[in-house]
């Protein structure tokens, strides 16, 4: 003689402390275990696309940094990209190396950002998280001396970057490249051995690479599929192609490998900064364009490798100084696709950490 | 590290922090003339504790009332008088008995005082930030604020609960919390609850608090508040018997359930039974981890997942009080394993020098802190992975233990050899023993090494998608 | 031009179709290949299982108004052969755009499909769960369409003139050109919001 039970519907709501921003979920379970999950985005829509349709492409420079608010820098970098292609507009090579620099150190305080929260999701309260924000708190320093904001920096422009970074950028720059890989191995040391993570996120959330292809995966989470796939090298763009690094993929497809694969990009961004750092020429740092840059009639599709994955800027002009058409393709909205498969059958703790490890910014959702 | 700072140009918040001294700095650039009287104060200090350590070894305070060194005396002395006044043979008990219950209850209050800033400073600490430091002189008067700002709170309660299982909890969970301090020897005349069961009265005391939290989580009507509930009430009832296995060992060696006889055992053989028995240490710390819901077992309350579990609709008093007793049950296991197996108020001796009690509580505080230590560092298990480890390791291994320990004893027990010899090579046994028994049963219950040695991620040799995957994967 | 490095002509894309698949092509450029609409779903899985192009990842789903017709946009990536494909499917009607969804083919389409439709308005057809992705379910309109009343005034979104681009003539009229006859736009059944001036 058995109880009957029902599923009931729990509502991880936009406000949440694990939800990564305003994200809702409606979970319908059957005790611990999930049977289906509707993910309800759209709390923080902002319309950036239709507004973009009035505003030129400078103007909407800042909408970017305000899709992926926490890669405010790739996000610039890949609308500029997208602009310069449009518009045939050289940029001078100090530009591309600065343009270099500055994104990598958003990858590197993005994946703090990403790794400490996942880590935090898993249980341990903050403290790798507050451990990963020493680094993250003197780049965003870095970035506040050079452009004067710290998140939403608004630094590039198309053409190259916003302003030349001051005399007292290098040495703190060079400080914080030489202190970070020892820090990076702290972290390795303390995380990844602990049997209680590895028991939190071995084997969890796997994603096989031919579902993460299919899936439009991209980003990381690809890359810890097995799949060895990066813009950065596949599509060199700034001055990719004459730096040296290495691209990490994991083995599993589970959320370890997502985290390992972060951890270790942050230590290829190091390489990359210091390189750039001591073949940096001399120059302008940007060339003129008019005020309202009128792109000759035409489309593009232009993209960078953010932290998230593949940021692209699907832009059409009219021949009229604002885009006919402003899309951004968002990593965090369709690497989402795939959540709903993973979370079935899973527990609750196991879909948080997994969502998680997906690393998703809603701006970018909604935008 | 102030000189790198001063070339950065510093927001003013970052500023203020790096202007605001530390004790060290405050007490390096005190003036001179407070520099001396601090010294002065410190001698005297100093002198006087020699004093009342000359009148200690002479031996003058022994038994006496006033034997600031064990309390018990004065309440001994007390309970004769009043049986002399002859009222009736119950206002001794009556009296001494609010004596002790103001005295659990102040000294928790006190402790409560204190406990939150000490946890939230040095959890702070171990997340590299300061910590509540504005609120009074260092954040001490931090806890004040907080118990002000949440009795001024509205008394809110959700829609659908049922009123009266609402409110209960909270009591209910309190008092067990209060009443299980009783039976803890703080020196060998004073306890609060001299009685002869007082192992089998902490264990089932705080099992009531399983009850109250269920209460908590289902009264809610809210399914984040049920989820807590029920996780709650699966792991703490299966943590209990852990718990009370590894007790058992401890009844075992030193023949008693009174916790008194207890701590007077490792006093008199001069040795502490966390030497005896590793293994019943380190079961009952981690089930008691789970016993009073902390990380890494704080599935409960899983902050990330379930927001606050059962005490989700709680606020004001009611969620200050659970929170209240969080801190207060991890001091009181805190010193409940400084009584089983860190030799309670002894100190090899010492305890004749310095009040018991003293020692008993930088024991249990001890214990604190490793609580505070493992909250800080470790992530929390899922809750079948906790099932899991109770139910498949634990209980297993502590039946085992208690076997063993079973045997150890009636050897004991019949052997006419010196007690350091029979109790050295059983600490030596026991830990060779538990050492073997438990990797021998994680390889038995399907534990590999491959679980704590994980590959790291490979580099990538070549660009492309499934077809250069399979190639690396086949490669490699 | 290409406008991306590893874009291929889209002449090429659209003879190996039209050998395949024949008439399916209709138009090509350098830049991008166009399908007909209703075979969207032939064309994707052919690109998908051809050993030339290889299109193992749907990069980008979006879709342009361009008064008179919508334009769907399909970047289609191959990994192992490092090589860009531009699809574009044009939808004449303007009351109920359908396109055949590329979710079977690609599931990544999921909820980029959702969004276009949200945005755009455009059903797809073979979508497991269609349905409005950012905005409300009673929102009137499709606020990404170029006729779309948000703005107001009667005015449609686009740039003529930036305001200060002419120091002589300084202006803050931004698009007065653009401005559409009052009364020769329908408003969305349940609108009552600003541009009904």
């Amino acid at each position: 003689m058995t109880t009957p039970t029902e599923p009931y519907v729990l509502n991880i709501g936009p406000q949440h402390p694990s939800t990564h921003g305003v994200f809702r979920i409606r979970v319908v379970m059957d005790g611990e275990r999930i049977q289906d999950i509707d993910m309800i985005v759209g709390y923080l829509h902002r319309s950036m696309e239709k507004l973009a349709e009035e505003r030129t492409y400078t103007q909407n420079i800042p909408f970017t940094d305000r899709a992926d608010y926490l890669a405010a820098m790739s996000g610039n970098l890949g609308l500029c990209l997208a602009a310069e292609r449009l518009a045939r507009v050289e940029v001078p090579e100090r530009a591309s190396y600065l343009r270099v620099i500055f994104a990598e150190l958003q990858r590197i305080a993005s994946h703090a950002m990403a790794n400490g929260t996942l880590v935090s999701d898993a249980g341990a309260w903050q403290t790798p998280l507050l451990y990963m924000f020493r680094e993250r708190e003197k780049i965003l320093d870095l970035f506040e001396m050079t452009c004067g904001a710290r998140l939403t920096t608004n630094y590039m422009r198309i053409g190259g970057v916003a302003f030349e970074p001051p005399p007292e950028f290098w040495p703190a720059l060079l400080e914080l490249v030489d202190e970070l890989p020892e820090r990076i191995s702290e972290y390795e040391e303390l995380l990844t051995q602990n049997e209680i993570f590895i028991a939190r996120t071995r084997d969890i959330g796997v994603i096989s690479p031919e579902d993460a292809i299919n899936g439009s995966l991209v980003g990381p989470a690809l890359r810890g599929s097995g799949v060895p796939w990066d813009l950065r090298k596949a599509e060199p763009y700034c001055i990719y192609d004459r730096m040296e690094f290495d691209v990490p993929i994991g083995r599993n497809g589970d959320v370890y490998d997502r985290f390992m694969v972060r951890l270790a990009e942050t230590r290829e961004s190091v390489k990359i900064i210091r390189q750039a750092v001591e073949n940096i020429p001399d120059g302008s740092h940007k060339t003129d364009i008019p005020l309202a840059l009128r792109p000759a009639p035409g489309e593009v599709y232009g993209r960078v490798e953010g932290p998230r994955g593949e940021l692209g800027f699907y832009l059409v002009s009219d021949g009229g100084p604002a885009p006919y058409r402003f899309h951004i393709r968002a990593p965090s909205l369709i690497n989402l696709s795939l959540l709903r498969e993973l979370a079935r059958g899973a527990s609750l703790s196991d879909a948080v950490v997994t969502l998680g490890s997906i690393d998703i910014v809603v701006g970018e959702i909604d935008r | 590290m102030t000189d790198r700072h001063s070339e950065l140009p510093a927001t003013p918040m970052a500023r203020q922090i790096i202007a605001r001294r530390s004790l060290l700095d405050a007490a390096k650039a005190a003036p001179v003339s407070l520099k001396v009287a601090g010294s002065i104060v410190l001698l005297g200090l100093l002198l006087v504790n020699a004093l009342i350590g000359f009148i200690v070894v002479d031996g003058q305070l022994d038994g006496e009332w006033y034997d600031f060194r064990d309390l018990g005396y004065a309440m001994e002395r007390l309970r004769i008088e009043l049986d002399e006044v002859n009222l009736g043979p119950w206002l001794s008990y009556w009296v001494t008995g609010l004596i002790g219950g103001l005295g659990i209850l102040s000294f928790i209050g006190g402790f409560l005082l204190i406990g939150s800033w000490i946890e939230r400073r040095l959890l702070a600490r171990f997340q590299v930030r300061m910590g509540p430091n504005r609120v009074g002189p260092f954040g001490l008067l931090q806890p004040i604020a907080d118990a002000l700002k949440l009795m001024q709170k509205e008394v809110l309660i959700p829609m659908g609960a049922d009123r009266l299982l609402f409110f209960l909890p909270p009591v209910l969970v309190f008092v067990p919390a209060m009443l299980a301090w009783g039976p803890i020897p703080w020196a060998p005349g004073m306890s609060y609850l001299d009685i002869n069961v007082g192992l089998l009265f902490v264990v089932s005391i705080t099992s009531l608090s399983v009850l109250a939290i269920w209460m908590a989580g289902w009264s809610s009507n809210n399914h984040y508040a049920l989820l807590g509930a029920m996780r709650t009430v699966a792991m703490m009832v299966s943590y209990e018997i852990p718990i009370s296995l590894s007790l058992i060992v401890v009844v075992l060696i030193t023949g008693s359930l009174n916790l008194g006889e207890i701590v007077a055992w490792q006093t008199d053989h001069n040795v502490w039974l966390a030497v005896l028995l590793p293994f019943s240490l380190f079961t009952f710390f981690f089930s008691s981890t789970a016993e009073i819901n902390r990380t890494p077992n704080d599935i409960a309350e899983a902050e990330s997942e379930i927001v606050a579990g059962f005490h989700t609709e709680y606020s004001g008093m009611k969620a200050g009080l659970f929170l209240a007793v969080e801190l207060g049950n991890a001091l009181f296991v805190g010193a409940l394993v400084a009584t089983f197996f860190l030799g309670g108020y002894g100190l090899f001796g010492l305890e004749q020098w310095i009040p018991p009690y003293v020692i008993l509580a930088a024991k249990a505080s001890f214990g604190y802190f490793v609580f505070i230590w493992l909250r800080s560092t470790l992530p929390r298990f899922r809750i079948d992975q906790l099932m899991t480890f109770a139910w498949k390791y634990l209980i297993p291994l502590s039946i085992a233990n208690v076997l063993v320990v079973a045997v150890e004893t009636s050897i004991a027990a019949r052997w006419e050899v010196e007690a350091i010899f029979i109790y050295g090579s059983f600490a030596v046994v026991n830990v060779i023993l538990t050492v073997i028994a438990v990797r021998t049963w994680a390889r038995v219950a399907g534990y590999s090494s491959s679980f704590e040695r994980p590959e790291p991620p490979r580099v990538a040799p070549m660009i492309g998608g499934l077809k250069a995957a399979r190639r690396i994967k086949a490669g490699a | 031009m290409p406008s991306g490095p590893t874009q291929i002509d889209g002449g090429r894309v659209a003879n190996a179709l039209n050998r395949a698949l024949p008439g399916i092509a209709t138009t090509s450029t350098e830049e991008w290949v166009e399908v007909e609409s209703s075979r969207l779903e032939e064309a994707l899985r052919w690109l998908h299982d051809s050993e030339q192009f290889d299109a193992a990842q749907l990069s980008n789903l979006c879709a342009v108004d361009y008064h008179d017709h919508f334009t769907v946009v399909y970047h289609l990536q191959s990994f192992d052969l490092n090589q860009q494909i531009v699809l574009k499917v044009r939808v004449v009607d303007r009351d109920t755009p359908t396109v055949p969804s590329s979710y079977p083919v690609y599931k990544g389409a999921l909820l980029q499909e959702r969004e276009v439709f949200d945005l755009m308005g455009i059903h797809f057809e073979g979508h497991p769960d269609l349905r409005r992705l950012f905005l409300w379910d009673s929102f009137p309109g499709h606020p990404l369409r170029k006729d779309f009343l948000g703005i107001g005034e009667g005015l449609t979104s686009g740039l003529q003139r930036f305001p200060f681009e002419n120091k002589e003539q300084p202006d803050r009229l931004l698009n007065r050109e653009n401005i559409v006859e009052q009364g020769s736009q329908e408003t969305p059944e349940g609108w009552s919001g600003v541009a009904s001036t």
